[in-house]
């Protein structure tokens, strides 16, 4: 493990019990997150990508569960040097130690601001009463911390946007207010799902840009959930790639675009239409589509759609992520022979 | 009435002239029009027998408003859309009444972004794909129409096996190949398609555009392609519209347009674009500010609020949809002076150019 990682996660699973059967929406998830460090999560849907930052957040809903691995954070108060690791899957997700870490230590842009956001309050309502929660501050400081952080990230005229209703504003600026509602209490760790993907793509360029300004003037580190990676290739540091649940291939994201490792990565690389690629050609493709959760394959989730699927080998045994080279980790036979012990 | 030819011999399947959708904004107890919401306004554009024209633009840009119209799900205020059918007939949709479309509808074919949405969820397949070739096809033998329908999901690579089946049992893949399946029953001519991939995972938007290519090799047809993706405009499309606040901004080949780009917006949009290459990353913001509401476009051109490059005059009078060269139209006041990046190297301008 990463001795100054902020966030560790070690092998966690969370599990839909369901009448119909059990979907193990993350599988044995595993990576770090360094102090100022954006890492992006990539992957399909159904991929866990989502249940893996709610299970950070201890805000997985009934019948979701997490039921094994940590996931060990260092909050503030421990101060910059201490080791003191909190693991928040042993906490009560509604407890009060929870509580006082989300939203305060851990913040979450969601992926539409729209949902996220209350049509009956206004936009100062809301901001005001999440600082209030989390600081002993009258009403009126924390509404000038209110307007900063609109100012911060680039509100025009934030004052008057105080007493505004969401539906008023357009996308980007609802977007805004959901950043620096994120920010209000100056998170270590902020989680980003899919925040540009409700949105234009001129407008996803500015938001994109102020988050990395953002990362670089607080200091903050990211987790940044998204399927699109061109996304990924503009903002990321470290690349989590996930496929049903499980990690395929992590690595700084240089090597994983340059040197994929798992073919999947690699397939899902060659897939993209890219403005840069010669029009009208077929693209390559992965053959068929992601297994519905139920009927997950035994082995290696990829390989009834792996290039390279070894008989006898794929299909029985998982690979365990396992670390290559320097610092890239790759699950697949390929490249080691480790397995999952059953 | 006629349609007329492009220079290079190319049929006119479809012409749009002076396309208008105004949407009324009505206010108070009496619901008095206040307003207009101007989603298109004075659109013209050709498809070409063969071809696929891409419709880009962010989002309220009236792409989706324009395609509407083409398939008369929404009557334009205004304007002609000329049709050239399957007999020679040179009609104007705009203009005709409910009855008299119907014929049409065997001939122009619409595939919709959502196929978790756009497939009644109460109906097998067979019924899905088989409802067209009973209503207007006038296939009324059971057996021949679901022939028919094996033979389309044969096309369209899913199992005829899987007639009997509902749409809960397909991923978002296979369901977006059952509604091209069922657009592609009656031997369309054109086929209308908005965002057929944005609702897909990457890896399977590979496959479904792959398809379309496909299918348009062996039949023929002809798309009209909405979206606002523009990698996938720039692989699947011949030529492209780009569209701002109801108004065509920019039309021209595929290529040039993307090696180089005449409007400010255009370009702006292209930068905006992430590219998937951690070696390089974008430090600048392309374009400040938001679209501006259609109700209440800006004076002169309506991209000056955002545009870079904006002069005096963009501000006062808005520039006319002018031919700059062969085939590529662009509105704007600097289009002769301004040279826009774009993307891709030399040697695609210069096949572009040739």
């Amino acid at each position: 493990m990463n001795t100054n990682a902020i966030l560790s996660v070690r092998n966690l699973k969370t599990r839909f019990t369901m009448d119909e059967g059990t979907t193990k929406a993350v599988d044995g998830v595993s990576f770090d997150v360094a102090p100022g460090q954006v890492v992006g999560i990539v992957g399909e849907s159904g991929c866990g990508k989502s249940v893996t930052i709610k299970s950070i957040l201890r805000i997985v809903q009934k019948p979701g569960e997490v039921v094994g691995g940590e996931i060990l954070f260092r909050p503030q108060r421990h101060g910059e040097n201490g080791t003191d690791f909190v693991d928040l899957a042993k906490l009560d997700g509604r407890g009060k130690e929870m509580r006082t870490i989300r939203g305060n230590d851990i913040a979450l842009i969601p992926q539409e601001p729209m949902a996220a956001l209350s049509p009956v309050h206004t936009i100062g309502n809301q901001l005001v009463e999440a600082v209030q929660l989390h600081r002993k501050i009258n009403k009126r400081q924390a509404e000038e911390i209110a307007i900063e952080r609109m100012k911060e990230v680039g509100v025009p005229s934030p004052e008057e946007r105080m007493s505004a209703y969401s539906w008023e504003l357009s996308g980007g600026l609802r977007q805004r207010v959901m950043i620096a509602m994120a920010l209000l209490c100056s998170p270590r760790l902020l989680i980003a799902d899919e925040p540009t993907t409700a949105i234009d793509v001129t407008t996803q360029a500015q938001v994109l840009n102020l988050l990395r300004g953002l990362q670089k003037n607080h200091d903050m580190a990211i987790i940044f959930i998204t399927h699109d990676l061109g996304v990924i290739a503009q903002v990321a540091d470290d690349v989590v790639v996930m496929y049903l649940g499980r990690v395929m291939e992590t690595g700084p994201v240089d090597d994983i675009f340059h040197n994929p490792l798992h073919p999947y990565t690699k397939a899902l690389l060659g897939s993209i239409p890219s403005i840069h690629t010669t029009s009208r050609e077929p693209l390559p493709t992965i053959e068929g589509s992601i297994p519905h959760p139920f009927n997950r394959p035994a082995g290696c989730p990829f390989f009834p759609r792996c290039a390279a699927y070894m008989p006898g080998k794929c299909d029985r045994q998982t690979p365990k992520l396992e670390r290559i080279g320097e610092h890239q980790s790759v699950s697949c036979f390929l490249h080691h022979e480790v397995a999952e012990e059953i | 009435m006629s349609l007329a030819n492009s220079s290079d011999d190319k049929v006119t399947l479809l012409e749009v002239k002076g396309l208008s959708k105004f949407f009324p904004i009505k206010k108070g107890v009496l619901r008095r029009i206040q307003g207009q919401v101007r989603a298109v306004d004075d659109v013209s554009f050709r498809i070409y027998e063969g071809e696929t024209l891409g419709l880009v633009g962010e989002s309220g840009c009236g792409k989706t408003t324009t395609s509407r119209c083409i398939m008369r799900a929404l009557d334009p205020t205004d304007g002609e859309i000329l049709f050239r059918s399957a007999n020679g007939e040179i009609v104007d949709i705009a203009a005709m009444r409910e009855s008299e479309i119907r014929p049409l509808r065997r001939e122009i074919q619409m595939i919709f972004q959502d196929p978790y949405a756009s497939l009644n969820p109460r109906m097998n397949v067979m019924d899905i794909i088989g409802e067209s070739l009973q209503v207007i096809g006038g296939m009324s033998a059971r057996e021949e129409r679901s022939a028919r329908v094996a033979e389309l999901l044969a096309l369209v690579g899913l199992r005829p096996e899987y007639m009997q089946r509902f749409p809960h049992a397909f991923s978002g893949g296979q369901r977006q190949r059952i509604a091209i399946a069922r657009a592609l029953a009656l031997h369309p001519r054109l086929v209308v398609a908005d965002e057929p991939v944005s609702a897909l995972d990457v890896s399977v938007q590979a496959q479904v555009l792959n398809l379309m290519l496909k299918l348009q090799r062996e039949l023929n047809l002809t798309y009209l392609f909405v979206a606002h993706d523009l990698s996938v405009v720039k692989h699947i499309c011949d030529r492209v519209i780009v569209m701002y606040v109801g108004k065509i901004v920019e039309i021209a080949p595929t290529e040039t347009l993307f090696s180089a780009p005449k409007h400010p917006y255009t370009a702006a949009l292209m930068a905006a674009v992430p590219v998937a290459d951690p070696r390089q990353r974008t430090a600048m913001t392309p374009l400040e500010g938001d679209v501006p509401s259609p109700a209440n476009p800006p004076s002169g051109c309506y991209f000056h609020p955002r545009c870079r490059h904006a002069v005096e005059v963009c501000v006062k009078k808005q520039p006319a949809l002018e031919e700059c060269a062969d085939g590529h139209l662009v509105r704007c006041h600097r289009a002769a002076e301004l040279s826009l990046p774009g993307i891709g190297g030399e040697n695609e301008a210069a096949t572009a150019g040739s």
